[in-house]
């Protein structure tokens, strides 16, 4: 049986890095954390994993990540497990003038 | 200027980036933003080969920064999927900004330099679509030991030699290297350039040189503007004169070298480190014909009262004769001389602040 697909949705500011797409469906499986559906969106969409990740494997400062509601931060960073059915939202953070 | 050619001038800026376009030095038209919002500090016009293209580094606070390229004046702009400046894992670094953009002479076509934060240098084969790490540069064993600028911590001045495989790089605060083998090993060339900011103002390395540029006749004459002094070297580095005489003030940030006559050079002195404005808020270009030997005050078409700042990298000459002087400020105001400095004229106004200007003279209709 395949596990239900994690549903990751975009700000308008990163839709041109997603093919003009808010919403992209992401395999899920047994294991998956937030590092590994960062390094399969490198493969599909890599502008867009650079927007939110460095080349150094870090989140980058002004991005927020939530898992089913939940900031990445918060939990286990992206060490964070990713469920089955997740709704993954990337936002960018409350910074800047 | 050659019938045909128009001058373009690209303008980068705290949150977005302009171009203008002008068939005489002195109508422009402005067109912008692109990259709204997305700190623009380094940007390139490189018109070798016949094909112009502009270079861009762009940085957004959220989303990070990259390198683009526009092969058609900015009407489309392309990023490199897999990134154009991407640090090596093993570093366990990431690129924050890049501050300069630097194409290679017409003798290494595709060739640009790249100066970045951290502190590093990047060669690009490809005409700046990816640039590799200068690993020599990366390595160096003073690096733990170099400050940084206000700023941030970056090579800021990449100056390849157009008559060898030599080339200065300049960075704030740890002064001036040079290579003499294209990159392969680099060493501190900052003798008589004082660094009084510090316990031994005469150290190795360490000085906060804020521009450098080469000279139009001899590849081993170079000029820098630093953070109070500004010098030039008839021997490619290895020591530095005083050629602030005759200038009001011996800060700023801006040093251009005319693209084709020897001894001919500008600045925009600040007041001091302290007060980094125009000298009594009068502000004005100076230029020198002798190498430096002697100053004049150019101010002609410039307000009378302006207290903003002009950065490093936020002027420019072009390649026309005579050569147009450009330069803006953290005001957002953008100006432009189509007669070496005599007069000037705005481009732009009530922009962001401008970081970054660059100019080229391209063929009206690019083949």
């Amino acid at each position: 049986m395949t596990a239900e697909p994690v549903r990751l949705l975009l700000p308008a500011a990163l839709s041109a890095a997603a093919g003009g797409r808010r919403e992209l469906e992401c395999a899920a499986g047994a294991g998956l954390t937030a590092a590994r559906l960062l390094d399969g969106l490198a493969v599909d969409y890599p502008r867009l994993e650079r927007r939110i990740r460095d080349e150094a494997g870090r989140l980058r400062r002004y991005v927020n990540v939530y898992i089913d509601g939940e900031e990445l931060r918060a939990l286990d960073g992206l060490a964070s497990p990713v469920p089955p059915g997740a709704e993954v939202l990337i936002l960018q953070s409350v910074a800047g003038g | 200027m050659s019938n045909g050619d128009s001058a373009v001038l690209a303008i980068g800026t705290k949150k977005g980036l302009w171009l203008a376009d002008s068939p005489d030095r002195r109508t422009w038209n402005v067109t912008g933003p692109h990259f709204l919002m997305d700190e623009v500090a380094s940007v390139a016009i490189d018109t070798r080969g016949g094909r112009p293209r502009i270079l861009a580094g762009i940085m957004n606070w959220h989303w990070g920064p990259c390198v683009v390229h526009s092969d058609d004046l900015g009407a489309t702009w392309s990023e490199p999927a897999d990134g154009a400046v991407r640090f090596p894992e093993d570093t366990g670094e990431a690129l924050a900004r890049v501050w300069q953009l630097q194409p290679d002479s017409e003798a290494r076509p595709g060739v640009v330099w790249a100066g970045a934060e951290p502190i590093s240098v990047w060669r690009s084969t490809d005409g700046g679509g990816h640039f590799e790490l200068n690993r020599p540069f990366w390595d160096h064993p003073h690096r733990s030991e170099w400050g940084a600028g206000f700023g941030g911590a970056a090579a800021h001045t990449v100056l390849p030699s157009p008559a060898d495989d030599s080339m200065l790089v300049a960075i704030s605060a740890a002064g001036v290297y040079r290579t003499d083998d294209g990159g392969g090993s680099w060493t501190p060339r900052n003798h008589g350039i004082s660094a009084y900011f510090l316990p031994d103002p005469n150290p190795e390395f360490g000085q906060c040189v804020h521009k450098a540029a080469r000279d139009a006749g001899d590849p081993r004459r170079l000029y820098a503007q630093n953070h109070h002094g500004v010098y030039r070297t008839d021997d490619g580095g290895d020591s530095w004169i005083s050629i602030a005489d005759g200038l009001p003030a011996d800060f700023g940030f801006v040093m251009l070298a005319h693209p084709t006559r020897p001894g001919t050079i500008w600045t925009i002195p600040l007041k001091a480190d302290g007060e980094r404005i125009p000298p009594d808020g009068h502000p004005a270009v100076y230029r020198s014909t002798d190498a430096g030997g002697s100053w004049t005050r150019l101010d002609r078409g410039l307000p009378e009262t302006d207290y903003n700042a002009v950065l490093r990298d936020a002027a420019a000459v072009d390649t026309a004769e005579p050569a147009g002087v450009y330069f803006g400020t953290r005001g957002g105001q953008v100006f432009a001389s189509a007669d070496e400095g005599d007069t000037f004229s705005l481009v732009a106004g009530n922009l962001p602040d401008v970081l970054c200007v660059r100019a080229g003279m391209v063929s009206a209709e690019p083949g």
